[in-house]
């Protein structure tokens, strides 16, 4: 039974079937993108046709005279998710540090377990506690922000006027508080992969823990750091019912943070119990426009990592 | 769009079943199906002659309006025929009329009629729309001290436009001079964040009712002005309500009631203000002209003691039926609601039809092909 060690006739065929195997696996991603973008686009078609250009840019969206503008939905869902983002970023990555590079060990393992219990809670409890606890607690919280802020020009339009707890505002906290886990399990990952040699080298020049983590940790990590915050904004902008509970589901566009609005995934979930025909068309249009703005913020990501790759290489 | 949409809707459901479970919590009036024990003996005639055995299991989805209705009769139809199955997933009217016209599922259930320009979708052909039941749609309100509320459709439609925005509105104190003192502060308004035949039939009453004053047309969502604040389900408006101090909004009765909000008098075509009630949407069926396809109209209806916010709600089935077992069953289903089921709409908050109604609808049922 003992037969020659040869792999070269077996490691040829296994190498061929992993190869087909890996290609099989990267083709089925484009088919499935390229058929929902088709099909989604094929059904919203004869609301996009019949809206034309006014599909994005209108903010009128009333169904019952056929006027479809998806404008006020877009506005919705990029204020929310830039506000979720503004306030989850600095959290996750102050999180990731902390349990990598400052915590005692033994601290370690409880903060990341919890972190990571955050991301297991169901989208639809973070909208419950947000509908009949945080929005009604964080009304005084609003007034007040109204009042310092309310009166300073600029700044002042985004703190206006208070009516309920649900708007962009406590769509885009609730949102940060379910994106934090993500980009802070990932933020932590990446910079756990940072090479102890680089740690120790910056230690050895005399760095403080600053300066080490901002001279090794941080340049080492910031292409999966950016890679993480894109995870979280793609949760962020197409979380659905924590949204559609919590916005106050009103179109409008408005520069107060404190007004209701909408977003697109919230106004889909909310109307295609009801919609038919060209109605149902312009529902999937919005989900149509919802690929393409996160089409558009990935790339727009990858070429702001790319170009500042790029300069930190020349530093 | 499938995942996203089953995803969505699961959870949806998931959402309203808490709500619902919640706002149940708070205290509910006890209904009295007193009136429903006094008919069963009436009718019991109905019910002797032996009815066929089913054996089909049938899908169906649309309409949540009458959703709680059509469970109680899918468990006790269950009692009477233990071979067949139906479940009824709701979703929505526009759900129930698409589903239908892809033969998705067996039945739909619609709050609305399907437009001219939409029937040559339906790919199984003719339809028949077959009554259920029907309900009133409370207007309901939070004020402190002010337990009567007279509102005539006029005053509805400009606190629902927001162009009245306080309690101690002229239009609102004219129609209720003995509440005066009480009347005070800013008004919330209440309304739907989902698609919804509530909205649709409350605005249908609106058009009806206060041409001139009421300019949003109607539809199952409107274009609410931006301060009015929205809620999902009759559980989400009706819990706003119960909420904010001075807020108003429209709640079907078993929600209202369950959420104990009051609830206002509205005034009828006749000029009489009339409680929200199923006596009141008893009376408005009274009135009304059955179409030929069983299409009718109970909103704004004649007679003194007609509530004039009365919703009414369709089964769609098929005319000519494409397999045996499913269509005795649907006929059966839908026989069994119409007969026995009547008799036990009132403890789930639903108003019977009358029986000039029944008779029709049985009649059409009987028109239902099943193929050989």
């Amino acid at each position: 039974m003992d037969a020659p060690l040869d792999f070269r006739g077996k490691a040829g065929i296994a190498d061929r079937l992993f190869g087909f195997a890996a290609l099989a696996a990267g083709t089925i991603v484009l088919v499935a993108l390229g058929t929902i973008a088709f099909t989604t686009t094929r059904r919203a078609w004869p609301a996009l046709d019949a809206m034309g250009f006014d599909f994005i840019t209108s903010t009128r969206w009333a169904p019952n005279d056929e006027v479809f503008g998806a404008g006020a939905f877009v506005y919705g869902t990029l204020v929310t998710s830039t506000i979720a983002l503004v306030l989850a970023v600095p959290v996750s990555i102050g999180i990731a540090l902390f349990t990598t590079q400052v915590a005692p060990p033994r601290w370690r393992k409880p903060i990341v377990y919890v972190v990571d219990l955050l991301a297991v809670i169901p989208s639809v409890v973070f909208g419950l506690w947000g509908i009949l606890v945080f929005s009604k607690q964080v009304l005084p919280v609003y007034e007040l922000l109204h009042g310092w802020f309310g009166g300073i020009p600029v700044i002042g339009a985004l703190f206006g006027e208070t009516g309920s707890g649900r708007n962009f505002m406590t769509a885009g906290i609730v949102l940060a508080v379910m994106i934090t886990p993500i980009i802070t399990s990932l933020s932590r990952e990446v910079m756990d992969t940072c090479p102890t040699t680089d740690r120790e080298g910056a230690y050895a020049l005399g760095a403080t823990r600053w300066e080490m983590i901002r001279g090794a940790v941080l340049p080492h990590s910031r292409n999966g750091l950016v890679g993480a915050v894109m995870l979280g904004l793609g949760r962020a902008m197409g979380e659905t019912i924590a949204v559609a509970l919590v916005i106050g589901s009103t179109v409008g566009v408005s520069a107060n943070l404190f007004a209701a609005g909408d977003a697109l995934p919230a106004r889909i979930a909310n109307e295609w119990g009801e919609a038919e025909g060209n109605w149902r068309a312009a529902l999937v249009g919005l989900a149509v426009a919802l690929f393409v703005i996160t089409i558009i913020v990935n790339l727009a990501a990858t070429a702001v990592v790319q170009r500042t790759g790029e300069r930190g290489g020349r530093r | 769009m499938t995942p996203i949409r089953r995803r969505s809707a699961g959870i949806l459901a998931a959402t309203l079943a808490l709500a619902t479970l919640a706002t149940a919590c708070g205290g509910s009036d006890s209904t009295t199906s007193s009136s429903a024990a006094d008919t069963t003996a009436k009718e019991a005639a109905t019910t002797t002659a032996k009815r066929p055995e089913v054996t089909g299991t049938l899908a169906a989805s649309g309409a949540t309006f009458p959703k709680a209705f059509y469970e109680v009769m899918i468990a006790d139809f269950k009692k009477a025929q233990p071979k067949a199955t139906v479940t009824y997933a709701g979703g929505g009217s526009g759900k129930g009329r698409t589903d239908l016209q892809n033969q998705v599922v067996d039945f739909a259930g619609t709050d609305g009629l399907v437009k001219d320009a939409d029937k040559p979708n339906y790919k199984g052909g003719e339809f028949f729309y077959i009554p259920t039941v029907a309900a009133p749609i409370t207007v309901s309100y939070n004020l402190d001290g002010v337990d009567k509320l007279n509102l005539s459709s006029d005053t509805i439609a400009k606190i629902f436009q927001r162009q009245i925005k306080t309690w101690d509105d002229p239009a609102i104190v004219a129609e209720n001079p003995d509440a005066k003192a009480k009347l005070t502060g800013n008004i919330t308004v209440a309304r739907r964040s989902d698609g919804s035949g509530t909205t649709e039939n409350f605005t249908k009453f609106l058009v009806k009712a206060s041409p001139t004053a009421w300019n949003l047309k109607s539809g199952s969502t409107v274009e609410w002005p931006a301060d009015t604040q929205a809620g999902n389900g009759n559980a989400g408006v009706a819990q706003i309500v119960k909420d904010t101090k001075g807020a108003i909004g429209y709640v079907d009765l078993a929600d209202a009631k369950a959420t104990g909000l009051k609830r206002a008098l509205v005034k009828n075509k006749a000029g009489k203000f009339v409680a929200p009630s199923l006596e009141g949407a008893t009376a408005s069926l009274e009135g009304i002209t059955l179409n030929a396809d069983l299409s009718y109209d109970p909103l704004w209806a004649d007679g003194d003691k007609a509530y004039p916010i009365t919703a009414p709600t369709w089964i769609m089935v098929y005319a000519t039926q494409t397999d045996k077992v499913k269509g005795e069953t649907v006929k059966e289903f839908l026989h069994y609601m119409l007969t026995d089921g009547q008799k036990v709409a009132s403890s789930v908050d639903f108003a019977p039809l009358p029986a000039s109604v029944i008779e029709k609808a049985l009649a059409q049922l009987d028109k239902i092909r099943i193929p050989a």
